[in-house]
């Protein structure tokens, strides 16, 4: 599966401007990587660690959040939020031997579709570079222990990227 | 074995610290109680048996079996698909067994690290023939086998199913007792299936004393660099404490004196991965960046608070780390302090 490796970004946009970003780089015909997997979430702030960390644990590469500019948020505040779960997000991430490029926060406006579409590409050449996470199979696969989740299963059992890539 | 027809106890302990056996007898006199409602049938750290005595008995045997410990090498998970088939109720009892606790720190390393800490780059270690300890030495009389030690730390209910989880680094002897009361006293427990008794249901905080307000904090402190104020949130005076995103059931025993909770009873209800809770409640207190911060600025300013909580991941995951949603770090990075 390596040589057939396409990056697999697990994108929570928000409501307000970076879903509509995201919709107005299409009604654009904007031509951009097709490897991000949007989410619509009412807001930036809305996205709990939980929701990347799972992402990440159940086959993603990375991670893109998306939320209004600073000032701009339609809830006042929700973004700064986002910004600082992000920043501590990222110290722990660091911990975990999981690489910056792999969760990433981006402000895009709704006039901004460009500037999400620049922000997919660039994080898909990222994440091309860094090679596939696979957290399951390659970091808690096979570690010894007997019963059911060693490498026997963590085998038959298809990565995320194998079941959703066309 | 006497055949008195009372039901029998077992206590094991595998990664742990002894301090869950500590936590039973602290219940008090009442362990005469459990005494004469039990037999017990395998306690290494109270009474004679060996492993073989559990081996000869018939299968759902013991009927009560307290499982302290973390799974850390091959040892520790034989001895729990021994006493998971001998015991009728299989209890994880402590954090170890119910969540990894300190051992499962360990799963920010790897077993190589940990061993040439142990073995070798210690100041106090002299060991020139880089000698490490071997699962398997010939010898002229055959082989010698010792336990594997294992890359990653589990909780027990990783490698077993098992009935009830007991949680606290130790669990509370109040609590042990109201379960082990329950018990004697026939009393119904709810439904088996890994569920936890002996604890509360709702956050740390609902149980703290300590008086809250708005939190809007500039930066951590560690316990050493502040007195706190009396009476007041830790958290608000930007002492760490896992009060928001830990079960309750202790009592707030360490909030109360002034010491952040650390987190030991484990996530509360509805929640999966402790660590992410409490850093989504931490992104909530700091009141550094607003509206009228530059947008490039913003980023740097709130880092600098965040960096004022050194090693996030040994914090936030103290004892949580087995039953993290990652679990362990990727094995080909290293550890950043």
């Amino acid at each position: 599966m390596s040589e057939s490796y396409e990056p697999v970004i697990v994108g929570f946009l928000c409501n307000w401007c970076s879903y509509r970003a995201a919709d107005l780089a299409g009604t654009a015909r904007l031509h951009y990587a097709p490897n991000m997997r949007p989410i619509r979430v009412m807001c930036s702030g809305r996205v709990e660690p939980d929701l990347v960390l799972k992402a990440l644990r159940e086959g993603a590469d990375g991670v893109l959040i998306a939320g209004c500019h600073p000032g701009e948020c339609h809830y006042v505040e929700g973004n700064l939020k986002a910004l600082r779960r992000y920043v501590l997000l990222r110290r722990l991430l660091r911990q975990f031997g999981i690489e910056e490029a792999r969760v990433q926060l981006v402000w895009a406006s709704a006039s901004e579709g460009t500037v999400l579409a620049d922000a997919v590409n660039r994080m898909t050449e990222q994440l091309r570079a860094l090679g596939p996470l696979r957290w399951r199979q390659t970091v808690l696969g096979g570690n010894g222990h007997q019963p059911e989740d060693t490498q026997a299963s963590a085998a038959s059992q298809p990565a995320m990227e194998e079941a959703v890539t066309p | 074995m006497s055949a008195n027809g009372k039901p029998k106890f077992a206590m094991y302990w595998a990664a742990s610290c002894g301090g869950c056996e500590i936590a039973v007898l602290n219940i008090g006199d009442k362990i005469l109680a459990v005494d004469e409602a039990f037999d017990v049938a395998f306690w290494p750290c109270a009474a004679d048996f060996k492993v073989r005595d559990v081996e000869g008995y018939p299968d759902g045997y013991i009927d009560l079996c307290l499982f302290n410990g973390a799974i850390r090498t091959s040892e520790n998970e034989e001895m729990a698909h021994l006493l998971r088939r001998k015991s009728r109720v299989l209890v994880a009892f402590g954090s170890c067994a119910h969540e990894g606790c300190i051992p499962a720190l360990a799963n920010l390393t790897t077993a190589d690290a940990i061993f040439d800490t142990v073995y070798q780059s210690s100041v106090s270690v002299d060991n020139p023939q880089r000698l490490r300890p071997q699962p398997v030495t010939r010898v002229a009389e055959g082989e010698l086998r010792i336990p594997v030690f294992y890359e990653r730390v589990k909780a027990l209910d990783q490698v077993v199913p098992v009935d009830y989880i007991i949680p606290g680094c130790p669990p509370e002897p109040h609590q042990i007792w109201a379960v082990l009361e329950a018990i004697v006293t026939g009393a119904t427990l709810p439904a088996p299936g890994g569920t936890i008794i002996g604890a509360g249901k709702v956050a740390v905080c609902e149980e703290c004393p300590l008086e809250k307000h708005e939190k809007t904090i500039q930066r951590f402190y560690r316990p050493q660099e502040i007195v706190p104020e009396p009476g007041v949130c830790l958290l608000e005076q930007g002492i760490f404490c896992m009060g928001p995103a830990t079960r309750s059931g202790c009592d707030a025993r360490c909030p109360r004196v002034g010491m952040g909770c650390r987190g030991c009873y484990g996530p509360m209800d509805g929640v999966e991965d402790q660590g992410a809770r409490m850093l989504a409640a931490l992104a909530s207190v700091v009141g550094v960046g607003s509206l009228r911060d530059e947008e490039s600025e913003l980023e740097h300013l709130i880092d600098a608070v965040m960096a004022t909580l050194p090693d996030p991941a040994g914090t936030l995951y103290r004892f949580s780390m087995a039953h993290s949603l990652l679990e362990r770090a990727r094995p080909a990075a290293g550890v950043s302090p």
